[in-house]
């Protein structure tokens, strides 16, 4: 592994208080490398989501550390902004403003940082161009498919090239023709944007097909089970998934995950 | 000619129809029962009252006067009701300190106060204009409270990703989301801003459109009468749809003005 990107140290996060405490997550340690693609897999309730939230610095962990690179994500109560700025995240949902066309959505994150119009317009189409929507621009999001919209949803989190990517299920409400076709785009985004990425999912071919490393999570409480490299050569296209080798990662991966809920 | 053709366009027809139906109707009624002028004239008589009325200069004078102060209450209760409701909407303690009070003046029979503004601000426009003013008010900012909190979940925490301000916040995502519901409190205020107006007219003053009607009345002018209440409603049916169709132009992303579309 490169030189690491992101730390986590002692994670642990409770919701609720008292006897009706519940243990999300606890003892996670984890090395993310500078440009490593890793995916954090596990069955519904394992904490993934919640994990995801706490190096995006959406939740503030009940107890342990998050490093970014060689700082701190919290200083005292509040995030060090020069972290966030780091740091794009893609939800489940594209997240897409209605009143927005195209364009402006994938720019709203630089006119939140005060840069021109004319500066934002261009960034936006190079963005289109790299996600695969260029000539939407000046669309509503609502004429676009549900693919298109989560393209322009990763466009928006790249737009300050950040230099980590925060993934959960981002294709998860896409049909699944669509969605083998979005893991195909988003290693080539990935590669050509030299970002760390970070991504949540449930579907084990999801993770065999994308990830570097996969980290299994077992539920109650939420806690790392196994990790698991991929050593599959890149680019991998989609006939990947016939090989041996894949076949291997997903059988080795659905039994741990088997054992894990057993 | 096909049917859907009929179908979106047959209102056309059958409204102004049926307009001229229900004035038979009128027209009918009063011969058959020999109903007194004074009680009711005919539609015919109505006509002839009004088109006496409009050669008459001063008559235009009292409607300029309604319309000033319906408009100059109208747009006090907008500024006043956005800038109100966005502060209760995104301070909670605030509203819910202010809530017995707003409620105490939302039951209070409004329309009881216009003595007082008389007393106040004297038999001019004014007074008027600060009864149109608080009629209008409460559903403009009880609308945009209600805008202000239907933030979708998604889109805040996505603001929250991007490190965006208080105010950031506020200008590129609580207030577009609000600005339909803001639209729908517009729509029922600048109904309220013409009866406010009116009552206050009825009631103090010797001018407008509301002082004619009483006028009329004392003069036992049953047919003019009539003709007055003609041309309030007329006056009250272009402000309304005046500001309904601004929905097209302020909100045109929004899933209401493209329900009206098809």
């Amino acid at each position: 592994m490169t030189q690491t990107h992101i730390a986590l140290t002692g994670i642990e996060q409770k919701f609720g208080k008292g006897a009706n405490a519940v243990i999300a997550l606890t003892g996670v340690d984890l090395q993310v490398g500078h440009e490593e693609f890793l995916v954090l897999l596990g069955p519904s309730g394992c904490g993934k989501t919640t994990l995801l939230r706490i190096i995006a610095g959406l939740v503030r962990p009940t107890s342990g550390e998050v490093r970014i690179g060689d700082r701190d994500l919290w200083v005292g109560e509040a995030r060090d902004n020069a972290v966030v700025q780091e740091l794009g995240v893609v939800f489940q949902d594209a997240n897409l403003f209605p009143w927005l066309n195209v364009e402006d959505n994938i720019a709203l994150p630089l006119k939140l940082r005060g840069r021109s119009k004319v500066e934002r317009r261009e960034r936006a189409r190079e963005l289109c161009r790299l996600v695969g929507i260029d000539g939407f621009e000046k669309r509503w999001p609502r004429e676009l498919s549900g693919g298109m919209r989560q393209r322009a949803a990763i466009a928006r989190a790249l737009s300050y090239d950040p230099k980590i990517l925060l993934m959960d299920e981002p294709f998860g409400a896409l049909d699944a023709m669509t969605r083998d076709q979005m893991n195909l785009e988003l290693q080539r985004i990935w590669m050509a944007s030299g970002c760390t990425v970070v991504l949540v999912t449930h579907s084990i071919g999801e993770a065999a097909f994308l990830a570097d490393r996969v980290v299994l999570l077992s539920p109650r409480p939420g806690r790392i089970d196994h990790i698991l490299d991929i050593d599959l050569p890149r680019p991998r296209d989609l006939y990947v998934q016939t090989t041996p080798g894949f076949q291997d990662v997903v059988a080795q991966l659905r039994h741990r995950l088997d054992a894990a809920i057993a | 000619m096909n049917r859907k053709f009929l179908a979106r366009h047959a209102a056309w027809i059958t409204t102004p129809t049926l307009f001229v139906v229900l004035i038979l109707i009128w027209d009918a009624y009063v011969v058959r029962f020999q109903v007194s002028p004074l009680i009711l004239p005919r539609p015919g008589q109505v006509w002839t009252a009004l088109l006496i009325m409009l050669q008459d200069p001063r008559t235009l004078g009292h409607a300029w006067i309604t319309l000033y102060e319906t408009l100059a209450g109208f747009g006090i209760a907008v500024a006043v009701g956005i800038v109100l409701g966005a502060l209760l909407g995104k301070v909670a303690w605030l509203e819910r300190t202010l809530n017995p009070f707003i409620v105490a003046l939302q039951v209070m029979p409004k329309v009881a106060l216009v003595p007082l503004f008389i007393v106040w601000f004297g038999f001019g426009p004014t007074s008027k204009v600060v009864m149109a003013a608080v009629l209008a008010f409460f559903p403009i900012m009880t609308n945009t409270i209600l805008g202000i909190k239907s933030v979708e979940r998604g889109h805040r925490e996505l603001m929250v990703s991007l490190n965006a301000g208080t105010w950031q916040t506020l200008r590129e995502l609580e207030l577009p989301t609000a600005l339909p519901y803001v639209l729908s409190g517009a729509e029922i205020g600048i109904v309220l801003a013409v009866i406010g107006a009116i009552v206050g007219e009825y009631l103090g003053g010797s001018q407008g459109l509301g002082h004619m009607a009483v006028a009329t009345m004392n003069a036992f002018d049953v047919q003019s009468m009539f003709g007055v209440i003609g041309l309030l409603t007329l006056m009250g049916f272009l402000l309304y749809f005046a500001v309904a169709s601004l929905r097209k132009y302020i909100t045109p992303w929004h899933e209401s003005v493209q329900l009206t579309k098809t």
